[in-house]
């Protein structure tokens, strides 16, 4: 269930309420994000789109815990992140976020296996359990073969994938993706996205996706444009959702 | 543990700029170990001399002589337990620029005095039985590759001048280190004989040992006042003041080699903070990535003193060992100009020191920078 | 046999290389310096280079200048340690000393010796036909150095009356000469600002004599300015010395060039047993250990510092084209050949390391006339020098400097010269 009106009760596994973001640009402040609401319930895959400048990433910053609100609050997992100290956000983020951006995502100076290994080594596990963890990770990419090799030496699409692979190493709570096929072909670009998908259906991972690309945006199971600092669903005009999700 | 992989990863990013850094870092270590062994050479009288050692010189110039009967008296005075005499012969062995030093000494009290330049005994008393005979300390010996029996030439003007030959008896080894091993010993007798009538029985300076380094400025001042008024005065210090008071005279080379030191260091931490800054800015999106994935603020500062750490300990360890290495050869460029040349432990853990100093300081801006990153400020650079 | 062979082989070699690197290093500062010239990159580019790696272009310019700093500060100190020395000397004097002594402390002569030399050819003459000789013993006496309150060996020289005559560039600047027969002292410039109580007027007392100071002279930076004078039979006599025995004579010849006739007359005369040294001479020698001693640790220094300025200065260069290779492809790729791209780097590392090499003179400038002093070794007793920085010294600082700078930019020039194009514009 995904609900952008703020009726989402307690029950789903992300929730943001009331959000507002403000931010200074040359003098200037800017409005990015008004009194916007989500909710989305767990194993749901959501696209977000928008203009350039909509505050699509700064959302995604913000449901991360990158970055804190001018005002509101989100909970995720009945954890409320608004209000936690830098530190406990940076735990809070290994724990439950799994994150993919459009790029410079791998450490160049390392190999598949130590840039999926990463989140591991903030836990207590063992090295043997590390292995093994990664291994399996690797797998579910596809791309237990390429363990030792280096970003240089993997495609964009392979890059991508060992992304994910450190993404769900974890298993966090959900996945936060920023453009992931932004800079690749679209034969590649396809591959991950089923990739995502099968994620989403085998594994019953939480998605949330930002894209410009509609034919990405399409794999999702809902779309949602931002509009004015708020949240609306595709397709619908923003005057015709009910009271709290207009500015 | 199992972030050195990743250190360790970063460090040889750039291959040659990692050498190159090193290589500054072993460069400004050797010159410190250098540095510090040169000041070490011209304080050394200081910390060599014996605490309850004493020299006795003439008051009214070094060079002036005082007279062998002076030693009773000397020895009358309470704590005194040996006195002996040295006279300062200044003769050339084949060339000028062979310089080592000469003393006349008075066998039967040397060993007690300097117990820690150590003559094996057959070779002591194969010494004390032969008139012309010479115990020379190892280093000369080995200079000019003389054995026992060689027989030296030794040519001066003084004295009635004309050339001295002697029979290398023996061969003395300090105790410690830092124990002067190029001084040449021959006979008092010998000298005696040989000296114009005018200039007999005159010795060049005392030394004497007390019984309780406590004693010795009450002993010193005994020995002076002794003497007061008469045609040789004495002055009567301890072996370390007059060491100290020597090394005084060579001025400013203390501030000279601070202050080279100190230019040398700062340049370092000049060299490495730009370094690792530069590592830093070009890796702002790698770094933001860790935050983003939970690596906290601390960590990343973390990350960067280590390796700016690293490169300290690996540069400055090579540095300290190479000077370990090479710093006796370069003792061998400063033959007979100074003192001999040592490396002490105490020097290497110093430069160890500084090495780390100079690591986590010129890390610490950079890695700063790198713990105030913003995640999302980082990424939108994309 | 092989083993010399073999020996000899790596000798050559060493040579041949050594001839090299100095060949490319001179090649490359001409080429380096006259790149503008050459050159068809602009050098406009260079100076945004700079301005855009500004801290490491600042550092590496720190490296060099520090280097330099020291290199000419070293050798300064050595020149002004050997510059106070010789000037003690002048061309028309002679030094006589018994022979086989290697310093004036050894030496001895009597007063018959004395009247000889006063009769030989080739020594000049005063208005009244006296021949201008001066009979001296050299004394070390401890005086406390104003700095310390430790005492310092100083050099006490009992001279003739008639001294000033046969070393005319010392002047009195102050007081009076000593009078001949009496407890009189004059002492040297440097020496009444170096140790305490030498002022005019002043009662001291050494070598169980009461003496008082009557005058200062100037000795035109010599190492008499660190001495005290006095009259040389009254020194004898209170250092109980056999009188009428000297350690030395100084003559002043008739002219420089009759020094060869003086010696020659000395020295085959069979009554004496001396050498006869130009003054000169035998002042340079005088300074042999000590200025050795300085330039050597001087050197070693120098050197040192030198590497970790190259490194520095290759740093910064490395940097340089790694920050710049797209420009640099891009500019190959459109027709700027390989050496075009080598000058222009060479130039930018030598416009480092000149003002690097510039600010590091100019910081040590100061230092030039700064006084200090120290142990000759071979006489034992103090004297007080200053550093001389010379034109020259500083022109071997610059110099010294654009080698650093060769060194440092030629590797790296040469890489981004030949690294193919291809892979530069790739590389993000």
């Amino acid at each position: 269930m995904v609900k952008v009106d703020g009726s989402g009760g307690n029950s789903s596994l992300i929730q943001a309420r009331d959000l507002d973001k403000k931010y200074r640009r040359g003098g200037e402040e800017i409005h990015v994000l008004q009194g916007l609401n989500l909710d989305v319930s767990q194993g749901e895959f959501v696209a977000f789109m928008g203009p350039s400048g909509s505050g699509k990433t700064t959302l995604l910053n913000l449901l991360g815990g990158l970055d804190v609100p001018t005002r509101g609050s989100i909970t995720v997992a009945g954890d409320e992140i608004t209000h936690m100290s830098a530190s406990k956000l940076t735990d809070w983020r290994a724990r439950h976020v799994g994150f993919i951006f459009q790029m410079y995502n791998l450490i160049p100076v390392l190999t598949a296996f130590q840039n999926v290994e990463l989140p591991l080594l903030l836990t207590k596990l063992s090295k043997a359990e590390r292995r093994k963890h990664v291994e399996t990770a690797l797998s579910i990419v596809g791309l237990a073969d390429r363990m030792h090799h280096f970003p240089r030496q993997l495609s964009g699409g392979q890059e991508q994938r060992v992304t994910i692979a450190r993404a769900i190493v974890s298993d966090p709570t959900f996945l936060l993706c920023d453009e992931p096929t932004g800079d690749l072909d679209r034969k590649s670009a396809d591959e991950i996205m089923a990739l995502i998908e099968e994620l989403v259906a085998s594994h019953h991972k939480t998605v949330l996706m930002v894209t410009h690309d509609p034919v990405v945006a399409s794999r999702a199971h809902t779309i949602l444009h931002l509009d004015k600092g708020a949240l609306v669903e595709g397709g619908k005009s923003p005057q015709s959702v009910t009271a709290g999700g207009v500015a | 543990m199992k972030f050195a992989r990743i250190i360790w990863a970063n460090l040889v990013r750039k291959k040659m700029r990692l050498i190159l850094t090193l290589g500054s870092f072993a460069v400004a270590l050797f010159l410190f170990a250098f540095l510090a062994v040169v000041r070490d050479a011209f304080n050394r009288g200081a910390d060599v001399a014996g605490a309850d050692r004493l020299v006795v010189i003439n008051r009214t110039s070094i060079i002036n002589l005082i007279p062998l009967s002076y030693r009773d008296k000397i020895l009358r005075i309470p704590s005194v337990t040996y006195v002996t005499h040295n006279n300062w012969f200044g003769g050339i062995y084949q060339e000028e620029k062979n310089f080592f030093p000469q003393f006349v000494i008075d066998p039967e009290n040397q060993r007690q005095v300097f117990p820690e330049l150590i003559v094996p005994d057959d070779q002591w008393n194969a010494f004390l039985k032969d008139r012309q005979g010479a115990v020379v300390g190892a280093k000369t010996a080995e200079r000019f590759h003389w054995k026992i029996g060689d027989r030296i030439p030794i040519k001066t003007t003084l004295y009635g001048g004309g050339s001295w030959e002697f029979n290398l008896d023996g061969i003395y080894h300090g105790k410690r280190p830092q124990d002067d091993e190029t001084q040449f010993w021959f006979q008092w007798d010998y000298f005696e004989e040989r000296i114009p009538q005018a200039i007999k029985g005159q010795i060049g300076w005392y030394v004497l040992r007390v019984k309780n380094p406590d004693d010795a400025v009450s002993v010193a001042k005994a020995i002076d006042t002794e003497f007061a008024n008469s045609p040789n005065e004495t002055k009567t210090e301890t072996e370390s003041a007059f060491a100290a008071s020597w090394v005084k005279q060579f001025g400013n080379i203390q501030t000279l080699i601070l202050s080279i030191g100190s230019v040398v260091f700062f340049t370092l931490l000049l060299v490495t903070g730009n370094t690792m800054a530069i590592s830093v800015r070009e890796r702002t999106s790698e770094l933001a990535v860790f935050k983003a994935i939970g690596y906290s603020d601390r960590f990343l500062l973390f990350f960067v003193l280590a390796e700016a750490l690293s490169i300290a300990i690996i540069g400055g360890g090579l540095g300290l060992i190479f000077a370990f290495l090479a710093i006796p050869g370069l003792a061998a460029a400063l033959n007979g100009l100074l003192p001999s040349i040592i490396l002490a432990p105490s020097m290497l853990v110093f430069g160890f020191v500084v090495a780390l100093v100079v690591g986590i300081l010129s890390g610490l801006l950079p890695g700063i920078t790198a713990m105030r990153l913003r995640v999302v400020n980082a990424l939108r650079r994309v | 046999m092989v083993e010399k062979l073999v020996f000899g082989l790596i000798i050559t070699l060493a040579a041949v290389a050594a001839l090299l690197l100095v060949l490319v290093v001179v090649l490359g500062i001409a080429a380096g310096l006259l790149a503008p010239f050459l050159g068809s990159v602009p050098i406009s580019y260079n100076f945004r280079s700079i301005r855009a790696r500004w801290t490491s272009t600042i550092v590496a310019i720190l490296g060099i200048a520090g280097t330099v700093g020291v290199f000419v500060a070293m050798l300064s100190l050595a020149r002004g340690f050997r510059a106070t020395l010789v000037a003690s000397g002048s061309p028309g004097n002679a030094l006589v000393m018994r022979a086989g002594s290697t310093s004036e402390m050894m030496g001895g002569i009597t007063l018959d010796s004395i009247k000889v030399l006063q009769d030989a050819p080739g020594i000049a003459r005063d208005s009244s036909g006296q021949p201008m000789l001066t009979h001296e013993v050299v004394g070390v006496i401890p005086v406390p150095l104003i700095s310390t309150g430790t005492d310092a060996n100083v050099q006490v020289r009992g001279v003739s009356p008639n001294v000033l005559q046969i070393r005319t560039f010392v002047k009195i600047k102050q007081g009076r000469m000593f009078q001949e027969g009496l407890n009189e002292l004059v002492v040297g410039s440097n020496a009444t600002k170096t140790y305490a109580g030498l002022t005019v007027g002043n009662k001291i007392d050494f070598a169980g004599g009461h003496w008082q100071v009557v005058g200062v002279f100037d000795a035109g930076g010599s190492a008499f300015d660190s001495e005290v004078w006095c009259d040389s039979q009254i020194f004898n006599a209170v250092l109980k010395r056999p009188a009428n025995i000297f350690q030395s004579a100084t003559v002043h010849l008739a002219s420089p060039a009759a020094f060869q006739e003086f010696k020659d007359a000395v020295t085959s005369d069979p009554r004496m047993n001396v050498d006869v040294w130009r003054e000169i001479d035998y002042y340079a020698k005088q300074s042999t250990t000590m200025t050795r001693l300085i330039t050597v640790l001087g050197g070693i220094v120098a050197f040192i510092m030198a590497i970790g300025a190259v490194f520095g200065a290759l740093n910064t260069m490395y940097s340089a084209v790694a920050e710049r290779g797209r420009e640099i492809a891009t500019m190959r790729a459109v027709g700027f050949s390989a050496w075009n791209v080598i000058l222009s780097f060479l130039f930018e590392a030598l416009l480092i390391s000149i003002i690097g090499g510039i600010i590091g003179c100019v910081v040590v400038l100061p230092l030039n006339g700064f006084t200090t002093n120290t142990m000759n070794f071979q006489t034992f007793s103090n004297v007080a020098f200053a550093f001389k920085i010379t034109f020259d010294l500083l022109v071997m600082g610059v110099i010294f400097a654009l080698v650093m700078g060769v060194l440092g930019g030629l590797l790296p020039a040469v890489r981004a010269a030949i690294s193919p194009v291809a892979v530069a514009l790739r590389e993000l």
